[in-house]
């Protein structure tokens, strides 16, 4: 008996130790011990950072605290959004309107802070849509998209949206070369090297409103842009871009394009740019593109066609641009808080190399050229280049800094984040990540000021790390503590979409930058608000009616609705008539081909419905009120088309017909 | 057995570690938490004055009537959705006789700081179980709300 119990015993510790050596190394043997106190946020307080991450092809943007991985609200910007009523509401549509018309849905790569003195100084923030070329801002006083800018002659809005150390420009790079929009399109896809360009797009933008309008476009040969980093301090001036496809394939391009064995940095002088639009050396090219723009007292959207863009040839003119060989399918393009080191990081190469601005301007200056790529002078590689990481990991993507002296670079293919001298070039330290991370960040890490405490890694694949969600799971973010000599793994969460770029701030500088509690109802300039219950009122002109209508804990005013007909457009315009911080309202009605309206307090909101049926349609408040908003309903009568049934409308009068 | 016995012991040691409510003196027949100022002393509320900036209010000896209508045009967008002009209960009680029955520093304080008050005031807190919504806090400026007591005056027959 006791032997056969201690045979057993034995059997356990070793199948248990047989396990437990065989197991791959996971996050949670990495984690230090006490990672737990140091993400965690207790009840009641906030976190340290706000973190907002692209929502890739979700097309929105999310936002998280930091340390705590917590989610703190998801940004519509270019996907309808059921929740918000966004791109469903009559003021929000035009928001999404584009010059081939609505469309409903991108896919949100890259994130931007706005910056002053290269430091981000949490007005706004921008975001790209990659599938129909466009740029947004999202103000963060109101944490609300105000501002969407489609660009023309572009495909694959990828290597945006990254801006100058002052804002003054937002630009947009794109993948894809097509023939610009100004010149026949039906073309045959094999005059690729002939026909196809690419245009990089100079955004302006307003220094007060933060407006945005297409300054200029650079016409260049058509290599896909990938990524890109304004030069900021010493190399303010210059903006740095990724390019690969220098072949010009158009056909299988995971080997066709993998031909040379260098491609390109382009560095571009812009303000060389300027001076020639100054000079009168731009062209105005015909363009199509919508801006469109969101008015907050209004609290609606206008969206313009826009007819013409500014055209540079930069082949044409010298001194624009000049291209630094980079080994090899450059991705990230990354330039240190110095502004003096520019890191391509070549995916498909096994080194990182570092370029210098200072030996990027002598080259310049004794015309260092090995040749011509295009009529772009190319630079010699090693009359540009700083130095070369040796053996960083495979697949090197992106990297970003801390502020000490110190990068950190994502390896997709070898799964690791990687620490490095940017000065003598040593490895310092590396971290498995898991598994296959693309970007990465760190609060202020692309800045003049990085905040360099924690870092971010986006990994591509989740795999084993949550609990299993069937084919589709979700994507994971790691936080690590970078104050130290090594990088220590605190915290895994999952987020939504594919986050692409991320971007941080201090909370305080976001939480305190006169953030908007509610809209003013005195403010209130829509014009179909209802300032009151005295303005509610139901209106019929032809076959549409407008039904003005307010809302307020718990009842909409009115509430009963008769004279409705089958074929009737009715259009809602609900009123919030709250001004209490955290007091929304919904708004749905039964069968509506649409979301439901979030009303914001003050805020008035469009609803388009339809009726198809003839009877009785309820409608009610959606979002949680009171103690009585389960209360807050009313009934709407559709009669048959023709009917004589008049307009009528009330609130608390029209009491039940006694039953006798 | 003496393994077993140790099991029992950690065990009880786990069960030991959870605090009991009985024990803990805790009062559950309040709210476990209200929105804003719960750390702040009921004790030292002033059910006359209420809480908030407003202490002496100067009401002129006859109706101001340009204020009173200003105040009835900020009623009729921040006020009316729930109040009558009468004593009659809306979604909150009607305004007629409120200027009788309440100082103006009381009106003033909590048209604009509600939330501490219902916390707090135990005529508001009897006046909640009747109407089951909290006032909501209409963003009332100083002037605003003057005007909405002027215009409560009139409506109680203030000339």
């Amino acid at each position: 008996m006791k032997n056969r119990f201690l045979k057993a015993t034995f059997a356990i510790v070793l199948i248990g130790a047989y396990f437990v050596s065989c197991k791959p190394k996971n996050t949670s043997d990495v984690a230090v011990g006490d990672a737990a106190q140091r993400v965690y946020v207790a009840p009641g307080k906030y976190d340290e950072f706000y973190n907002f991450v692209s929502g890739g092809f979700s097309g929105q943007m999310s936002i998280y605290g930091l340390p705590s991985g917590r989610m703190l609200k998801v940004i519509p910007i270019f996907s309808q959004d059921p929740e918000s009523g966004w791109g469903y509401s009559e003021e929000t549509k035009p928001m999404l309107n584009t010059s081939e018309g609505y469309i409903p849905w991108d896919d949100q790569h890259h994130l931007e802070l706005s910056q002053t003195n290269g430091e981000v100084d949490g007005r706004w923030i921008f975001a790209n849509a990659n599938n129909t070329p466009r740029i947004a801002r999202v103000d963060l006083k109101r944490f609300k998209t105000a501002e969407i800018l489609e660009l023309p002659n572009s495909a694959g809005n990828h290597s945006s949206p990254f801006i100058t150390e002052n804002t003054e420009y937002v630009v947009a790079g794109t993948r894809f070369g097509v023939p610009g929009d100004y010149e026949d399109g039906d073309v045959p896809i094999n005059t690729y090297k002939k026909n196809f360009k690419a245009h990089i797009s100079f955004i302006k933008v307003d220094k007060e409103s933060g407006e945005m309008d297409l300054s200029f476009q650079l016409r260049l040969p058509g290599v896909n842009f990938d990524l890109s980093h304004a030069g900021k301090g010493k190399s303010h001036g210059w903006f740095f871009f990724t390019c690969y496809n220098s072949e010009l394939a158009n056909t299988l391009l995971e080997v066709n394009a993998s031909q040379n064995d260098k491609d390109f940095i382009m560095a571009v002088n812009w303000k060389k740019a300027e001076e020639y639009i100054k000079a009168g050396k731009g062209k105005i090219e015909k363009a199509r593109y919508a801006h469109n723009t969101w008015d907050d007292e209004t609290h609606t959207g206008k969206s313009v066609i826009k007819e013409e863009v500014l055209v540079l040839d930069a082949t044409a003119l010298k001194d624009i641009v000049y291209l630094m060989p980079c080994p090899k399918s450059p991705h990230g393009c990354d330039v240190d808080p110095t502004g003096e080191y520019i890191v391509g990081s070549g995916k498909l190469a096994a080194l990182i190399p570092v370029f210098s601005y200072t030996k990027m301007l002598a080259a310049i200056d004794k015309k260092d050229f090995e040749g011509d790529y295009e009529g772009i002078p190319v630079l010699k590689y090693n009359s540009v280049l700083h130095g070369e990481v040796q053996k960083p990991g495979l697949g090197p993507l992106h990297t970003e800094f801390d502020g000490k002296g110190n990068a950190y670079s994502t390896m997709f293919v070898s799964s690791e984040v990687v620490k490095w001298d940017i000065k003598t070039l040593k490895v310092l330290d590396r971290h498995p990540t898991y598994y296959s991370p693309g970007h990465l960040s760190i609060p202020g890490g692309d800045s003049k000021k990085p905040f360099g405490k924690y870092m971010v890694v986006y990994n591509k694949i989740t795999k084993d790390r949550y609990l299993p969600t069937g084919p589709e799971l979700t994507q994971s973010a790691q936080l690590f503590d970078i104050s130290g000599d090594k990088m220590q793994l605190l915290l895994d969460y999952p987020t939504i979409g594919e986050p692409h770029y991320a971007q941080s701030a201090p909370a305080d500088l976001i939480r305190n930058n006169g953030q908007l509690k509610i809209y003013d109802i005195k403010k209130n300039n829509h014009p179909r608000v209802s300032k009151g219950e005295k303005d509610t009122k139901v209106v019929r002109e032809g076959n549409k009616v407008h039904v003005y209508m307010t809302m307020i804990r718990s009842h909409f005013a009115p509430d009963n609705i008769e004279g409705i007909k089958v074929g009737d457009e009715v259009y809602f315009h609900v009123t919030n008539l709250e001004q209490d911080w955290d007091v929304p309202h919904g708004f749905s009605i039964r069968r509506a081909n649409a979301a439901e309206l979030l009303i914001m307090p003050g805020e008035t909101s469009t609803l388009y419905w339809k009726p198809t049926k003839v009877g009785i349609v309820p409608f009610y408040c959606t979002d949680f009120c009171s103690a009585l908003h389960q209360e807050m309903s009313g009934y709407l009568r559709v009669s048959p088309a023709g009917s004589n049934v008049p307009i009528s409308y009330s609130l608390g009068t029209n009491l039940p017909a006694s039953s006798k | 057995m003496n393994k077993l016995s140790l099991l029992v012991v950690v065990f009880v040691l786990f069960l030991s570690c959870g605090k009991s409510k009985s024990e803990s003196g805790e009062d559950f027949s309040a709210p476990a938490a209200s929105e804003e100022s719960a750390a702040t002393d009921a004790s030292s509320y002033d059910p006359n004055r209420g809480e908030g900036k407003h202490s002496n209010i100067e009401l002129g000896a006859a109706l101001d009537g340009a204020m009173a209508s200003k105040g009835e045009e900020v009623a009729g967008v921040k006020c009316t959705s729930c109040h009558k002009m009468t004593d009659e209960r809306l979604v909150g009680p009607g305004w007629k006789g409120v200027t009788e029955r309440k100082k103006p520093e009381w009106i003033m304080n909590f048209i604009t700081n509600p939330d501490p008050m219902i916390d707090k005031d135990p005529e508001l807190q009897a006046q909640l179980e009747l109407c089951l919504v909290r006032m909501p806090n209409q963003s009332l400026n100083d002037t605003e709300a003057r005007e909405i007591l002027e215009f409560m005056r009139k409506n109680d027959g203030v000339k």
